[in-house]
């Protein structure tokens, strides 16, 4: 690997440019018109403009992206999360140009992003999935004879979907027939590809997720992050280990994970999602990411290890610098989001600028992020704009931690969801770690109400 | 009488749905107080701004896929006049 581009903005970017700067490879930033500003393009050894700002005409412009990466020379590609992490043929086609792509194969990202064949994958290789519909279902009358098994409620999936878009809970038969037409009308101008498929819906589930990495040969898992913590399937909070999981139920999941990745031939960092039903103990895949994810810094913490710099080597031909048995887990690591939106107003975006951003210091804490005081959040990308990651002996002194580093922070400008953080940090459900992934919503419903009184 | 109908806040405009379907609205379109006549896209989320008031579009005054400020008029409204 002699020069790697960086196909990403934000704190993602400079979190794999800081890893390729600590192994001595030099690094090109991309860049649109918002960012000419940006942390990742002074940090980086080298920056190429690539187009104006909407993601579509610049970190999505695939053909930008190459340009700039032929015209500096640059030998491998590093797509981060989002963008064009996931999406098989900017793959491929950085395969026949010569450029390495830190990542798995295109087949293996191909199979793993198309929903209904990871579950048929997964339930080959005898791992449980979660009652449903193992293909798309055709027409109204397909799913109703589908949901006599089903039973309900349920979930109505858009095959293309992600993220927690194109999904729809049906409580009754007569509603099914109606909701399957509308999720594939959705579907269909959504993604562009109108299969759906049914699914039980477990209430109470917690989302429990499973970080691998394979180098082709085998497959080792660094344990499980525990991301129930969401709003509308966005995650707020995640943690690692999972709280109140009891031994035997983790090592079935770690070796479902780890038989997943084995059967696709699973190179590089992936994640394997399952939906953990507490009142039952048993577990269920949903889908696997083949990329690095936000919260990977929780993982980290947790074992020790760095696996952005673990993607790097790997995407050199290294083998793995650990075995399963040199991963043991210690203490616990929380991830907090801070994003730029107003959990007043219905958590709408609130971009602008920075004036004041004051960060926590200190033992254990870790902070990812690409803004500082009089910085622009642009209302083109996403909203993050600060990871705060804490690690300490246990579950109870972190979020001690925790709570002490969201004192410290002072963010103004900009509306946040930092106040929001710091409330569930305090509920006795993540205090005790019972919580599902209701639990936020349910909580905002019932301090909405408290509120009107 | 004339209403101004502005974003409320800074964001992409779009006229369309999706990029395959007909615009929400057009220059003498009639419109209820809720027909949603544009999305804003911020930060990865697409917002609906509603009319706001019963009449006819009179004008669009931004191009679709054109950066807007928040409080920015992006169409006018000839209001009903009865009731008044």
């Amino acid at each position: 690997m002699k020069k790697l581009l960086v196909a990403n903005r934000g704190e993602i970017a400079l979190r794999i440019i800081r890893a390729a700067e600590e192994l001595g490879i030099p690094t090109v930033a991309v860049y649109s018109d918002a960012d000419e500003q940006a942390r990742h393009v002074s940090v980086a050894t080298e920056a190429v403009h690539i187009g104006p700002a909407p993601a579509a005409q610049s970190y999505l412009n695939t053909d930008a992206i190459l340009l700039a990466a032929k015209r500096s020379k640059a030998d491998s590609l590093h797509p981060g999360y989002g963008f064009l992490s996931e999406n098989a043929d900017f793959a491929r086609r950085c395969e026949a140009e010569g450029i390495c792509f830190v990542g798995p194969s295109p087949s293996a990202i191909s199979l793993m992003g198309d929903k209904a064949a990871a579950r048929d994958t997964a339930a080959a290789a005898g791992i449980p999935i979660v009652p449903g519909t193992l293909n798309g279902i055709e027409s109204p009358s397909d799913a109703e004879e589908a949901a006599n098994q089903i039973g309900f409620p349920l979930l109505i999936k858009a095959a293309a979907g992600g993220g927690g878009r194109g999904i729809r809970i049906v409580n009754t038969m007569g509603e099914l027939a109606g909701q399957v037409v509308a999720a594939q009308t959705e579907a269909r101008a959504s993604f562009g590809d109108d299969t759906v498929y049914l699914e039980r819906f477990i209430a109470g589930a917690r989302h429990v997720e499973v970080q691998v990495f394979g180098d082709g040969h085998q497959t080792v898992h660094l344990f499980e992050r525990e991301c129930s913590l969401q709003r509308r399937r966005q995650k707020l909070i995640e943690e690692a280990l999972a709280p109140n999981l009891l031994p035997d139920v983790r090592s079935g999941l770690t070796a479902a994970a780890v038989t997943l990745s084995d059967a696709v031939d699973y190179e590089g960092a992936g994640t394997v999602e399952f939906l953990f039903d507490p009142a039952t103990n048993e577990f269920f895949f949903i889908e696997m990411n083949t990329r690095i994810q936000v919260e990977h810094p929780v993982t980290e913490f947790i074992c020790g290890l760095d696996l952005v710099r673990e993607q790097l080597r790997q995407a050199q031909g290294l083998p793995l610098s650990f075995s399963q048995s040199d991963v043991q887990p210690r203490g616990a690591s929380i991830e907090m989001r801070i994003n730029a939106e107003d959990p007043a107003n219905n958590f709408m975006p609130s971009p602008g600028t920075i004036t004041d951003f004051e960060l926590p210091l200190g033992p254990g804490v870790r902070i990812s992020t690409p803004v500082k005081a009089g910085s622009q959040v642009s209302p083109f990308y996403d909203s993050l704009i600060a990871k705060i990651i804490v690690w300490d002996v246990d579950r109870m002194a972190a979020l001690s931690r925790a709570r002490r580093a969201m004192r410290e922070l002072h963010i103004k400008g900009v509306k946040t969801t930092a106040g929001l953080i710091s409330a569930l940090l305090s509920t006795d459900e993540v205090k005790t770690g019972r919580y599902d992934t209701g639990f936020v919503e349910r909580w905002l419903g019932a301090q909405e109400k408290g509120s009107d009184q | 009488m004339a209403y101004e109908i502005k974003s409320p806040i800074p964001g992409i405009f779009y006229r369309k749905p999706s990029p395959d379907s007909d615009p929400y609205v057009e220059v003498g379109s009639k419109v209820e107080t809720s027909t949603v006549i544009c999305l804003i896209e911020v930060m990865k989320t697409f917002h609906e701004v509603k009319a706001g008031a019963p009449g006819t579009i009179a004008s669009i005054e931004a191009d679709d896929e054109e950066m807007v400020d928040a409080g920015q008029v992006i169409a006018t409204l000839e209001t009903d006049d009865n009731g008044n």
